[in-house]
């Protein structure tokens, strides 16, 4: 889960890293207000993306009708795929010099992942491709931890202007940060160094790890969760894996590998997906729903269910499935592809159910949908 | 320890649950040798037909076991397994999806330290055809493993089952097939598995179903440089939109990073056969062997 930097930053200042005065509003007149008691200001839109700069997200002001209107242009503003619904009103920096500092997950070291850059301002993946020697990492052993000397190691031979040891502090801080929150990654981009020497986080991204969400419930109501349709948070709340697509041939299997393979055979047949509608794992019981979910997308044309089980059992889906059946009355044509754990009892129930017979495997079946969705049109 | 034998002594955690029990009794239909199960609740009593321990390292001062299975819920793993750590386990199966990031980076730091190989977490298991198995594959459905000479390996459960149906249907069989996980930090890689089919005694040529985000499938191409038996591959997500978790965690494209594009050619520049869709598994296998 992805937070807004009004949200992020509070987190950096709990584990002691200085952070500008700041303060959220949702109108031009607030903005003005903020901009009265802070003086020469940033207004910075609050959308869970980067680039907010490049997109005009993001505007110095000297005075309180400066903030303002900055605040009018950029609420309301599309940035990404995101409407900006808030800004953040910051006070002003006196820049001297801008870094790069992270933690992160990292699956090569399988650890935690301390990262810095004398290039700040920029994003990351320009860094690592276009001055890689300039990026330092150490992997962390999260057993251990991370250090002042490590801290101290990492930057050394770097001219940071005379701000090393209170780089090397925030850099101890930062990871602190990271573990408290179950981070997935923690960003400060740009660390700065104020004219005074001072070292300030001026943006920071955090993104929560999912699955520690259980654990961290009070932090995830903070977050930004992803920008869901109807239909997804339909799913997301029966925990159902659901994202919708442009195409019209519905997708419904279990297990998320098969189903974006389904997706895939379907395009390699020439058909568009309408949908990704995964029942694997614990949400194997839960076909009737999924069922019900598909089929709720206007403009749909043609369906294939694609089951393979092995910890899903087939037949428990398909019980699943053509209970929500009758009550749904589907009158788009449907192909099945059944295999896996469970597939014979499957098999004999769609047989005596519905008279059908599922295709040999799943090209066919997808190929069939396909060919039927084009058909209709 | 990456692919298990007849002879591995098992240990279940979380033995008495209700996927337990039920996996446990497939496992030992099979023919695997599972030896002890914990529980701390009930340790001291029998279930299926095995001593239940109170933790790992007591089941392994009374029974002695190689690796363990964890059938444990998300935020009971980091303990469990630590515990199998202690213990002296050579591998560590954990099935369980949605552990908490930073608990699987622990975990690894220890097992790295003491020698264990881990497995997962979200995965769906391993199968040594006719010899054993662990996790909640098919194991005992012939339509999907026969015995036979391709090495298999997939970071998900369902697609990979889905490819050794196509396998067998096409006439042939399977040494082994490992399931590896598809969370982002999972402790045996494409490459390791890889590595561990094709030194695996009757293996011929491996068959790899890997998905997009990470760069896993990247660094088991060099390794498939280097190797004399065929590869074929298949990757999913192909058709699937940027920046979306699909369904796995680890299955997502960020920028340029984690693309089918980049999988598919890392692979091709190895001399791996990369298929466009599962069911063409078949043919390329009748190509090579």
């Amino acid at each position: 889960m992805n937070f807004e930097e009004y949200a992020a930053k509070p987190l950096l200042a709990a584990s002691g890293i200085k952070v500008p005065e700041s303060v959220l509003v949702y109108h031009p007149d607030a903005a003005g207000e903020a901009a009265e008691r802070l003086g020469g200001c940033v207004v910075k839109a609050q959308v869970p993306t980067g680039k907010r700069g490049k997109a005009g997200g993001i505007k110095l002001a000297d005075n309180a009708d400066e903030a303002k209107a900055h605040a009018k242009a950029i609420l309301g503003m599309t940035i990404g795929t995101h409407i900006v619904e808030k800004v953040l009103v910051e006070e002003k920096s006196d820049i001297k010099r801008e870094f790069y500092a992270a933690v992160l997950n990292d699956p090569v070291s399988k650890g935690p992942m301390v990262m810095f850059s004398t290039e700040g301002g920029m994003d990351i993946e320009e860094i690592a491709v276009e001055t890689p020697e300039k990026l330092k990492s150490h992997a962390v052993d999260i057993r251990k931890g991370f250090s002042l000397d490590d801290a101290t190691a990492l930057i050394a031979g770097l001219d940071l202007s005379g701000a090393e040891a209170g780089v090397a502090e925030t850099l101890v801080k930062l990871y602190d940060a990271y573990m408290v929150n179950d981070a997935e990654l923690l960003e400060i981009n740009p660390l700065i160094v104020t004219g005074d020497g001072s070292v300030v986080a001026l943006d920071c991204k955090f993104t929560l790890d999912d699955s520690a969400i259980k654990r961290q419930e009070e932090l995830a109501t903070k977050g930004a969760p992803d920008k869901l349709t109807e239909l997804e948070a339909r799913g997301e709340s029966a925990g159902i894996k659901y994202i919708e697509l442009d195409g019209d041939v519905c997708v419904l299997a279990n297990g998320a590998g098969l189903t974006m393979t389904t997706m895939d055979v379907v395009r390699h047949h020439g058909g568009a997906p309408a949908n990704f509608c995964e029942i694997g794992g614990e949400a194997y019981t839960k076909a009737k729903f999924a069922l019900e979910m598909v089929l709720a997308k206007p403009g749909i044309k043609s369906l294939v269910v694609n089951f393979c089980g092995a910890f899903a059992r087939c037949d428990v889906m398909m019980e699943g499935l053509l209970g929500a059946w009758e009550e749904l009355q589907p009158d788009i044509p449907v192909f099945f592809s059944i295999a896996g754990t469970g597939d014979e009892e499957a098999i004999r129930m769609l047989k005596e159910k519905l008279g059908m017979d599922p295709l040999p495997n799943m090209s066919e079946a997808c190929k069939a949908a396909v060919d039927a969705a084009k058909g209709s049109a | 320890m990456i692919i298990p034998r007849k002879e591995t002594r098992i240990l279940v955690q979380g033995i008495t649950g209700k996927q337990g029990t039920f996996w446990t009794e497939r496992m030992q239909e099979y023919g695997a040798t599972v030896v002890a199960g914990v529980n701390p609740k009930k340790a001291g009593t029998e279930h299926c037909g095995v001593p239940v321990h109170a933790s790992a390292v007591d089941a392994q001062k009374d029974t002695g076991f190689d690796a363990s299975l964890l059938f444990i819920p998300p935020l009971g793993v980091k303990a469990a397994a630590l515990d199998a750590i202690e213990a002296g386990a050579k591998m560590i199966l954990c099935l369980t999806e949605h552990v908490p990031v930073h608990d699987v980076m622990y975990v690894m730091a220890a097992a790295n330290e003491a020698g264990t190989q881990i497995v997962g977490p979200n995965t769906a298991g391993g199968v040594t055809v006719d010899e054993t198995f662990m996790g909640f594959m098919p194991a005992f459905n012939e339509r999907i493993f026969k015995k036979g000479s391709v090495g298999v390996l997939s970071r998900s459960g369902s697609l990979g089952t889905l490819l050794c149906q196509n396998i067998v249907s096409a006439g042939f069989g399977q040494t082994a097939f490992v399931g590896i996980g598809g969370d982002p930090v999972i402790g045996t890689t494409t490459r390791n598995a890889l590595e561990a089919l094709d030194n695996f005694p009757g293996t011929e040529a491996v068959v790899m179903v890997g998905e997009i985000g990470g760069a896993m499938e990247e660094d088991a191409a060099e390794y498939a440089n280097t190797m004399k038996k065929p590869v074929i591959a298949f990757i999913a997500g192909g058709a699937a939109p940027p920046g979306k978790k699909m369904g796995h965690a680890g299955a997502i494209v960020m920028g340029d990073k984690g693309t089918y594009a980049s999988k598919k050619t890392a692979l091709e520049a190895a001399g791996v056969n990369v298929l466009s869709t599962p069911v063409h598994v078949g043919d390329a296998l009748k190509e090579v062997l």
